[in-house]
């Protein structure tokens, strides 16, 4: 494959800044929304503030990648002293748990940078200071990236195999055509 | 689709167990915005004035407000509704956190309770499956406690929790609802959710909040948040520290408490000690607040962070706001602050009101040091000030003893105990405890607050206009330069004139005339935020806000869709406030009421209270017995109201201004 120069953004999560306020979370799923800015629903974010708030962990946490099957392993945290639940900061949108999936399809959720905008909408409406953005250079393999109907559709073929999404496509497209 | 609102709410039967949500009439919003507003309505329409605060048909009413869920910083207020068992009025404290935006994404704008539940419950809301839940596990449980251990039970960290503790389930007057670091505290919310049986509301939303046109919102957003960071990099000059910014007063962060330690009254709001804050005391305060602290936080969607979490030696964590942490320690002669986060930890547990409690502890200690109490009632009490208490509010909450009697707070208790009590209970409005603070001359602007509203509580009536008048001239221009959120520019020539002494000060200025003006406004901007569940220290609480009469109808009219201007939106709250009044005129609330304790002020002036009062009255279109009259409420579209008045004989026909 060919290299390519591409831009790599980074959000730096400043966590001990971080109030808990979860405004974060309104703003991703705002412009997330279909159509753009129609309607708030935190779940929808692919930002999420895990929050115990008596062992003060407020903890920005970003979707990523999709993932067809549970670790076989599991991670228990302890921070100061106190011990977390399995795969408690983990990013992935995994069969395991409803993290990062919208709650209405059920399909995964990935945190896409916010294509497209001069700055992401957690970090510009973050007034924390929380959420930097950071940008650099570096030659990386082309690739193609996913849109967010691809990302569910593999998350379908995984589930009940490319056949049956396509039967079910097909039936569905005949179905509206009726 | 409904826009800023769901509308839905979910009513529930407790003593059937019947649950049901129910589709309201978009007319609700058009007339009464939401919050407050629209659970005013209901109580109107369906709680009579027959109701005891302890009858089955006393609603409880958990309301989101129009804002909540929607991207506008700060709209976290949920507001509850009830006859008070103190005041025996339509109260309505509000909590902040997180609780109100998770009811929207849930699917519904209130939750509605009526009757009793056969044993103590707790309602689960999980979008459209609500389940009410045996809680008989969590008898006793503290109320920060439940809400995790209710998280834990229904493995749903997510959960948001409002709840009792020993206080609400033991009906004491000033029991809270605790959620989060926020809680409804005034009036006794908690004791009204404690008599119907129920422990805990858990919610948890996974829906939608729709706007009408989102991208007029955020652009308004943007011009809000811009302001919300100049204000934060731009305190105020020539006022005090604790005024200069927005927010809640931020007293997590500032350490220096010269001004209330020595303004505000301690024991049973009794002295001021002027000389108290020695550098030593400086020392040993702020290094105990500094080492108490483990974060700053705020409440859902809000950039500030006017709460803490308390992490102080051999306590267990919670989380603290704004004054509590001196209440305690003054209330009770106790000069290290260590105390004030020990005792606050177990206050908040059992679920009480930080404003009233210490008061109600220090009026027993000084019944008792008066021979009025005796030592069979403080039999086993320690003889120390900390221990004291400490002993005091765990009789209190389990009400036991002399507990029970003081768990109905000053005014009651006082009536109970006879033989001279009723004069200590000497710090009530409508029989409800107010702030320690005892000053020299009558105010104008604090007189008409004090005495006319609803809220009985002064720090959620009090906001935009300065506490007081600055000493130069060249302090006044600075201030009045930039005051954009003034309905009027001539209103600066007020400010402009107002001295500190002579006849342009306290008690003739602000004259009666200008005073209803101003208060009226104050009053109007904090029923915009009860109706939207803005927080006040964002709004009508602070002064220059980012919220302000001139923003706020844009951006209710691209949240709703409605087309609001300045003139709409007052009108709306003006009805909500006005049917409020006609409801507490209905429980028995009239001019008598209306007045602020004997010794609030050193230097009374009769002729110029029965004046302002008078003036104010008019001005707000009420009779001389402080009774909306039919013009008024026909303006308001509240004829019904009107006839209701009448018809009960509360407003009595042609209900002029009568003196009588
Ligand atoms: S908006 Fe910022 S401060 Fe608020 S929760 Fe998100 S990261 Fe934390
Ligand atoms: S960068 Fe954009 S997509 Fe990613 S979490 Fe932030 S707002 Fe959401
Ligand atoms: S200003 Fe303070 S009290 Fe108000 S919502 Fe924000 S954090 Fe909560």
């Amino acid at each position: 494959m060919a290299k390519v120069k591409k831009k790599i953004k980074t959000i730096k999560i400043d966590a001990d800044r971080c109030n808990g306020c979860r405004g974060c979370e309104i703003a991703c799923s705002l412009f997330h929304a279909e159509p753009k800015y129609s309607s708030i629903n935190p779940a929808k974010s692919r930002i999420q503030v895990v929050s115990h708030r008596l062992k003060d962990i407020w903890l920005p946490v970003f979707a990523g990648e999709y993932t067809p099957a549970e670790c076989m392993g599991r991670d228990v945290y302890t921070i100061d002293g106190k011990e977390y639940d399995e795969c408690g900061f983990c990013r992935a949108a995994c069969p395991s748990r409803d993290l990062f999936k919208d709650p209405d399809t059920g399909l995964p959720l990935k945190c896409d940078m916010c294509e497209g905008e001069e700055e992401p909408w957690c970090v510009k409406w973050c007034l924390n200071d929380v959420l930097v953005v950071e940008e650099r250079e570096e030659e990386v393999e082309e690739e193609e990236a996913l849109d967010d109907m691809e990302i569910g559709l593999e998350a379908l073929t995984n589930k009940f195999g490319m056949s049956k999404v396509m039967e079910t496509l097909a039936r569905m497209s005949m179905a509206k055509k009726g | 689709m409904r826009y800023a609102e769901v509308g839905y709410n979910l009513e529930i039967d407790l003593a059937t167990g019947n649950i049901e949500r129910v589709e309201t009439d978009p007319k609700m919003m058009e007339l009464h915005l939401g919050g407050l507003g629209t659970s005013v309505k209901i109580h109107w329409d369906r709680v009579p004035p027959e109701t005891k605060p302890f009858d089955p048909e006393n609603l409880l009413i958990f309301s989101s407000g129009l804002f909540n869920g929607t991207p506008a910083f700060s709209a976290n207020r949920t507001v509850i509704t009830f006859i008070s068992p103190q005041s025996g009025l339509l109260a309505y404290p509000m909590m902040g956190g997180f609780w109100s935006s998770e009811l929207k994404y849930a699917g519904y704008d209130k939750v509605i309770l009526r009757n009793k539940s056969p044993k103590l419950v707790y309602i689960w809301i999980h979008n459209d499956k609500v389940e009410i839940r045996d809680a008989t596990h969590l008898k006793g449980k503290g109320a920060l406690e439940t809400q995790d251990l209710i998280r834990e039970e229904l493995k749903q960290p997510n959960a948001q929790v409002a709840a009792i503790g020993l206080a609400g389930e033991n009906r004491m007057f000033c029991a809270s609802i605790e959620q989060s670091r926020s809680s409804a505290s005034r009036l006794g919310g908690g004791a009204v959710m404690g008599d119907k049986n129920v422990k805990a509301i858990a919610v948890r939303g996974t829906k939608g909040v729709n706007l009408a046109d989102g991208v007029e919102f955020m652009k308004l957003m943007e011009e809000v948040t811009e302001y919300i960071n100049y204000r934060n990099t731009n305190p105020i000059p020539d006022v005090m520290t604790i005024l200069s910014g927005i927010g809640s007063p931020q007293e997590m962060v500032h350490t220096d408490e010269k001004w209330h330690t020595e303004n505000f009254a301690w024991g049973n709001a009794r002295n001021r000690r002027k000389n108290f804050w020695t550098d030593e005391i400086e020392e040993s305060w702020a290094k105990a607040q500094v080492e108490a602290i483990k974060r700053f936080i705020s409440c859902y969607n809000c950039p500030q962070h006017c709460g803490a979490l308390i992490d102080a030696p051999n306590v267990p964590r919670y989380m603290m706001k704004c004054f509590s942490k001196l209440t305690y320690s003054m209330a009770a002669y106790v000069d290290n602050l260590d105390f004030g986060f020990k005792i606050a930890q177990q206050a908040s547990e059992y679920g009480v009101d930080g404003f009233s409690t210490p008061q109600i502890l220090a009026f027993g200690v000084e019944l008792y040091e008066n021979g009025i109490l005796t030592d069979k009632d403080f039999e086993g009490c320690p003889k120390d000030n900390e221990g004291r208490f400490f002993w005091l509010l765990d009789r209190v909450v389990r009400r036991e003893g002399i507990g029970d009697v003081l768990a109905d707070g000053t005014y009651w208790a006082a009536k109970r105990i006879g033989n001279g009590a009723e004069e200590f209970a000497h710090n009530n409005i409508k029989k409800h405890e107010q702030l320690p603070i005892k000053l020299g001359m009558l105010d104008p602007l604090y007189f008409l607050m004090y005495s006319t509203n609803e809220k009985i509580s002064i720090t959620q009536i009090e906001g935009n206009w300065p506490q007081a008048a600055f000493p130069t001239k060249e302090q006044r221009e600075r201030f009045v330069e930039d005051w954009p959120q003034l309905p009027d520019e001539t209103w600066k020539e007020w400010l402009l004139e107002w001295e500190l002494r002579g006849e342009k000060a306290i008690p003739y200025f602000p004259t009666p005339d200008i005073a209803a003006q101003i208060v009226d406004w104050m009053e109007m901007l904090h029923n915009i935020d009860d109706a939207l569940c803005i927080c006040a220290g964002m709004g009508s609480f602070c002064l220059k806000p980012p919220y302000h009469i001139h923003n706020y109808p844009k951006l209710i009219s691209a949240a709703t869709g409605l087309d609001l201007d300045e003139e709409g939106l007052k009108k709306i709250v003006n009805r909500s406030r006005n049917l409020h009044r006609a409801y507490n005129n209905r429980l028995g609330m009239s001019r008598a009421d209306e007045k602020p304790p004997e010794d609030h002020w050193k230097k009374r002036f009769p002729e110029i209270e029965e004046e302002l009062l008078t003036t104010y009255y008019e001005f707000k279109g009420w009779n001389y017995d402080g009774i909306p009259t039919r013009e008024r409420l026909h303006e308001l579209d509240l004829d019904y109201v009107a006839d209701d008045l009448e018809k009960r004989g509360i407003l009595k026909d042609g209900q002029g201004q009568e003196e009588n």
